[in-house]
C-alpha cells in the first residue's frame, strides 16, 4: 500500500510540469504537499485506533507498572499520584514467599496453574473428540453442531450464575441429579465450599471454554485433505492410527494457537470465579485473577496489587514467548 | 452453520499478510492508471468523512472524563445541580428510587437544586466511593455503611465534619449521641453524619415456637441452643445464618466476640484478632452450626439474602437480623407472625461490656470534599437529615432516625423498632474505628465463611479458628 502511495503520482507530475514548462524545483514544491498528504492519510486514519490502543491497553498497564513501585494504600487513595515511592518494597512482599502475603499468593498461583492444566487438557480433549466425531456427514449434524457451541455463545455472566444456582447444596439440580434421584452420592455435596469447589470451577471453565476448541478444530480439520484417510483406509490403517498419523498432525498448526488462546483465557479468568464463589473464593478455587482483587480492592493496597499484577503480566509474557518460540522452532524444523 | 464455518476457515488461512496482499495486488496499482491526478492527490470524501467521524469520536472519548468532572454547577445553592449515590435500602432498587425520588423532588421545590439520584446496591457502592476518590468523579453526596466511616476518613476524601460544616445542617447536638460514635476515629472532625440506625435483633416465628411448646423468645445462648434443638427437625431448623455472606459474618463475630471480653483491635490500632476472647467468639458462633447443629449445613453457602426468606417461609425458626421487618413484610410474612427479641447475651440481661448484644449498625451520609457545590450538598444534607424526613424516610426503610427529635415519634415505637431502639441505646457498641476497618471487616469476614465450610462437616476446633484468624491478622500487619 505504501508502495503504490509514493510511485503512482510521481509519473503523472512529472509529466505535466515538462508539458507545462514549469521548473522542477516548482513542481516539487507543488507536489510535496498533495505527497505527503498520501503518505499522511493512512497514519491519519490510523491514529484514532492508535490513540484508542494506548488509552484503553498500553496507558493503564505503565500506570499499572508505575503503581506497584508506589505504596499505595488508602492514605493516599485521594492523591494517589502522590503516594510514596516503595521502590521494589511491593515486591519484596509479594515475593517472599516465606510471608503469609507471598505464601497466599503462591498457593494461589499453583491453584491457577493446576486449573489451567486440567480446564485446558479436558476443553481440547472435548473439543477434538466432538469435532472428530461430527466432522463425517450424518444427519441432525447441523444442529448438533449448533447445540454444542451453544455454552460458547451465552454471556458469560448469565451462563456462570446458571451454574452456581446449579451447584446449590440445598436446592441445587447437580445434587439434586447426583444424590436424590441417582443415589450416587451417600449425601448432598457441596460444591461451593471446601475441596469440591475446584471441581466445580473447572468444570464451568471447561463447559464455557469447550465449544471454542471444538469450533477451531472443526475448522482445521476441514484442511485436511479426505484422500489422506482413504488412503490410510486402503493400506489397512485403523480410526486410532488416522487420528495419530493424519489428524493430529494437521491440526499441529491450529492446536498451537488453540492451546496459547485457551491458557490466556483460562489463566487470566476472572467472571467465572467471581460470579461462582463472590469476592471470597474457597482457598481451592482462589485463582490468581480473584486473588490480586482482593489484594487490590478489598484491603485497599493497590501497591502490592500492581506488583502481584505485574509478576502476572511477566509470567504470562514469558511463558506465551516461550511456547511461541518453540512452537515455532519445531514448525521450522 | 457453513458461514460459521466459512469464517472461521478464512481466518485460518488467512492471516492479515495474506489479506495484505490481495489488496495490494489487486487494488493499490490500479490507482494511476484509472484515475487522473487531481482526484489521486485529493483523499476522496468518505475518507475525509471516515477521518474527521473517527477524530471526532476519539477526541469525544478522550475529553468525556472531562465534561462529566465540570458538570457539577457554580456551588451557589439555589439553581444548582448535585449528585446523590444512595445505598440501597429497600426491598430493591426500584424500591429504593420510588421511595426517594418524591422527597428528592420535594427538596428541589423548597430550594431550588436539582439531585441527581442514582441508588446503588450494596456490593458495588464501596468499588465505586473507592473508584470516585480514586478518580475525583464522584459524586456530591453519598451513603455509606457506617462502618467504612474511619477507613474512608483515611482516605481524605470525604469533608470532614467540623463545627462549622454542623451549624450548617442545624448542629451536632440534634444526632443520638450513641449514632455519632460510629462516624469516624475517635479525636478527628466526623466524616459523615448519621442517616439512619439499626441493630441487631433476634426474630422468631410465633407459630412454630408454639408447636415445640417454648413459651418466649431466648435470652441467654444456653437457652438459645436448647430451643433451637426443640425446632431442629425434618427439614426445619432453628436458626438461619447468612454464612457465606463476609458483612454478616464480620458484624457476628465482633458481637459475639465483645460478649467473650475480644477487642479486635488494641489501643494503638493494631491488629489483634487471635486473643482468645475473640477465638472463644467466633468459634461459638460457626459452631451453632458445627457442633450445635441448630443451623442448615447449607446456610454456609448463603449470602443472597437466603437466610432471610429461609425465615419468612417457615425453614427456620428463629433468625438475626438487623431491622428485618420491611424484608420480611416483602416475602410475606406480617409482623404478626413474627416477634422480636434482643440477640441472646451470656448473662441474659443484655448491656455493655460482656453483655453487648449488637453493633451500633446504620447509613452515615458524607460530602465529598471535592465537591463544589459545598453549599447546595450541605443544605440537601439538612434535608435528609431533618426531623420531618427522617420520619418520613425511616418509616419506609423500617430503621430508627439517629435524629433525636425524629426519634420519639410514636410511630417508631411499634414493638420491632422499640426493641431496636432499646438495643441501640444500652446494649450496642460502634465497630472499631479504625483506619484498617474496612480490611479487617474483608478478612476476618472471609476467616468466618472459611470456618463455616469447616462447619459443614463437624465441630471446629479453637485450633482452626485461631489460625483461620492468625492468617487474616498476617495480612493486615502486611
Amino acid at each position: 500500500m505504501a508502495r503504490a502511495s509514493t510511485s503512482a503520482p510521481a509519473g503523472p507530475e512529472r509529466t505535466q510540469a515538462r508539458a507545462g514548462g514549469i521548473s522542477p524545483r516548482a513542481s516539487a514544491r507543488r507536489a510535496r504537499p498533495g505527497r505527503l498528504r498520501r503518505i499522511s492519510l493512512p497514519y491519519l486514519l490510523l491514529l484514532p485506533a492508535l490513540l484508542f490502543e494506548l488509552l484503553v491497553h498500553l496507558v493503564p498497564m505503565v500506570v499499572g507498572v508505575f503503581i506497584s513501585f508506589k505504596a499505595l494504600t488508602q492514605l493516599y487513595l485521594a492523591q494517589w499520584e502522590h503516594a510514596p515511592w516503595a521502590g521494589l518494597g511491593n515486591y519484596r512482599t509479594v515475593a517472599d514467599f516465606n510471608g503469609p502475603i507471598g505464601q497466599a499468593l503462591l498457593h494461589s498461583f499453583v491453584v491457577t496453574c493446576a486449573f489451567t492444566a486440567i480446564a485446558i487438557g479436558l476443553s481440547w480433549l472435548f473439543g477434538c473428540a466432538a469435532a472428530i466425531l461430527a466432522q463425517d456427514r450424518f444427519r441432525g449434524r447441523g444442529v448438533l453442531r449448533a447445540i454444542f457451541l451453544t455454552p460458547y455463545a451465552l454471556p458469560a455472566y448469565t451462563s456462570v450464575i446458571t451454574w452456581a444456582f446449579m451447584f446449590q447444596y440445598n436446592n441445587g439440580l447437580v445434587n439434586q441429579v447426583l444424590h436424590n434421584e441417582l443415589g450416587i452420592t451417600s449425601r448432598p455435596t457441596f460444591w461451593l465450599l471446601g475441596d469440591n469447589s475446584f471441581i466445580a470451577l473447572v468444570t464451568v471453565s471447561v463447559w464455557r471454554n469447550w465449544p471454542f476448541a471444538f469450533l477451531v478444530i472443526m475448522a482445521g480439520l476441514q484442511s485436511i485433505p479426505r484422500e489422506l484417510y482413504e488412503a490410510a483406509a486402503i493400506d489397512g490403517a485403523g480410526i486410532w492410527q488416522q487420528i495419530r498419523h493424519i489428524t493430529m498432525p494437521g491440526l499441529r498448526p491450529v492446536n498451537q494457537v488453540l492451546v496459547l488462546v485457551l491458557f490466556l483465557w483460562t489463566f487470566n479468568d476472572f467472571t467465572t470465579p467471581f460470579v461462582l464463589f463472590g469476592n471470597a473464593a474457597p482457598q481451592n478455587a482462589d485463582v490468581i485473577s480473584l486473588h490480586i482483587y482482593n489484594a487490590s480492592f478489598l484491603t485497599w493496597n493497590f501497591g502490592e496489587g500492581s506488583a502481584m499484577s505485574v509478576l502476572l503480566l511477566l509470567f504470562l509474557l514469558v511463558v506465551s514467548g516461550g511456547y511461541l518460540l518453540v512452537t515455532s522452532r519445531r514448525r521450522d524444523a | 452453520m457453513g458461514l460459521t464455518e466459512g469464517t472461521v476457515r478464512a481466518t485460518q488461512y488467512g492471516d492479515s499478510s495474506y489479506e495484505f496482499q490481495v489488496y495490494g495486488a489487486n487494488s493499490e496499482p490500479k490507482k494511476p492508471e484509472t484515475r487522473g491526478v487531481r482526484r489521486v492527490r485529493r483523499p476522496s470524501p468518505i475518507a475525509i468523512f471516515a477521518l474527521a467521524a473517527a477524530l471526532a469520536i476519539t477526541v469525544v472519548g478522550c475529553s468525556s472524563s472531562s465534561s462529566h468532572g465540570t458538570s457539577a454547577g457554580s456551588g451557589s445553592g439555589s439553581g444548582a445541580t448535585i449528585t446523590y449515590w444512595a445505598s440501597d435500602q429497600g426491598s430493591s432498587i426500584a424500591d429504593d428510587y420510588t421511595v426517594l425520588n418524591p422527597e428528592l423532588a420535594k427538596f428541589t421545590k423548597q430550594t431550588g437544586i436539582k439531585v441527581k439520584l442514582e441508588v446503588i446496591g450494596w456490593p458495588d457502592l464501596l468499588n465505586r466511593v473507592l473508584a470516585a476518590t480514586t478518580t475525583g468523579q464522584a459524586p456530591d453526596v453519598v451513603n455509606i455503611g457506617n462502618t467504612w466511616s474511619a477507613s474512608l476518613q483515611a482516605t481524605g476524601a470525604l469533608l470532614p465534619w467540623s463545627a462549622q460544616n454542623f451549624s450548617a445542617i442545624g448542629g451536632e447536638n440534634k444526632f443520638v449521641t450513641s449514632a455519632l460514635g460510629s462516624t469516624g476515629a475517635a479525636g478527628k472532625p466526623p466524616a459523615a453524619v448519621p442517616l439512619y440506625s439499626v441493630a441487631y435483633a433476634l426474630y422468631y416465628n410465633k407459630a412454630m415456637f408454639q408447636q415445640a411448646g417454648i413459651a418466649g423468645p431466648p435470652a441467654t445462648w444456653a437457652d438459645l441452643i436448647a430451643d433451637g434443638k426443640k425446632l431442629t427437625h425434618g427439614g426445619q431448623y432453628g436458626l438461619a445464618i447468612e454464612g457465606g455472606s463476609i458483612p454478616e459474618n464480620i458484624h457476628h463475630a465482633f458481637i459475639f466476640g465483645q460478649q467473650h471480653g475480644c477487642s479486635f483491635f488494641s489501643s494503638s490500632g493494631a491488629p489483634t484478632f487471635t486473643q482468645p476472647g475473640c477465638v472463644q467468639g467466633v468459634q461459638q458462633f460457626v459452631n451453632l452450626m458445627g457442633s450445635d447443629k441448630i443451623v442448615n449445613p447449607g446456610d454456609a453457602e448463603y449470602d443472597q439474602n437466603q437466610s432471610l426468606s429461609d425465615f419468612a417461609s417457615g425453614k427456620a425458626a428463629m433468625l438475626m437480623w438487623q431491622a428485618a421487618g420491611a424484608n420480611l413484610k416483602a416475602h410475606g410474612m406480617s409482623s404478626s407472625q413474627y416477634g422480636v427479641a434482643p440477640v441472646p447475651v451470656q448473662s441474659g440481661v443484655p448491656g455493655q461490656g460482656t453483655s453487648v448484644d449488637s453493633m451500633v449498625a446504620g447509613i452515615n451520609i458524607a460530602i465529598f470534599k471535592n465537591t463544589h457545590n459545598l453549599a447546595a450538598a450541605e443544605k440537601f444534607v439538612q434535608f435528609m437529615t431533618s426531623p420531618a424526613e427522617q420520619m418520613i424516610l425511616c418509616k419506609e426503610y423500617g430503621s430508627i432516625p439517629p435524629v433525636s427529635a425524629a426519634q420519639q415519634d410514636p410511630a417508631f415505637a411499634t414493638p420491632e423498632l422499640s426493641v431496636l431502639r432499646n438495643v441501640l441505646a444500652t446494649s450496642a457498641v460502634a465497630m472499631p474505628q479504625v483506619s484498617g476497618e474496612s480490611q479487617f471487616e474483608t478478612l476476618v469476614g472471609t476467616a468466618v465463611k472459611n470456618l463455616f465450610a469447616d462447619a459443614v462437616n463437624g465441630p471446629v476446633s479453637a485450633q482452626t479458628v485461631e489460625q483461620q484468624l492468625a492468617s487474616a491478622q498476617s495480612q493486615m500487619s502486611g
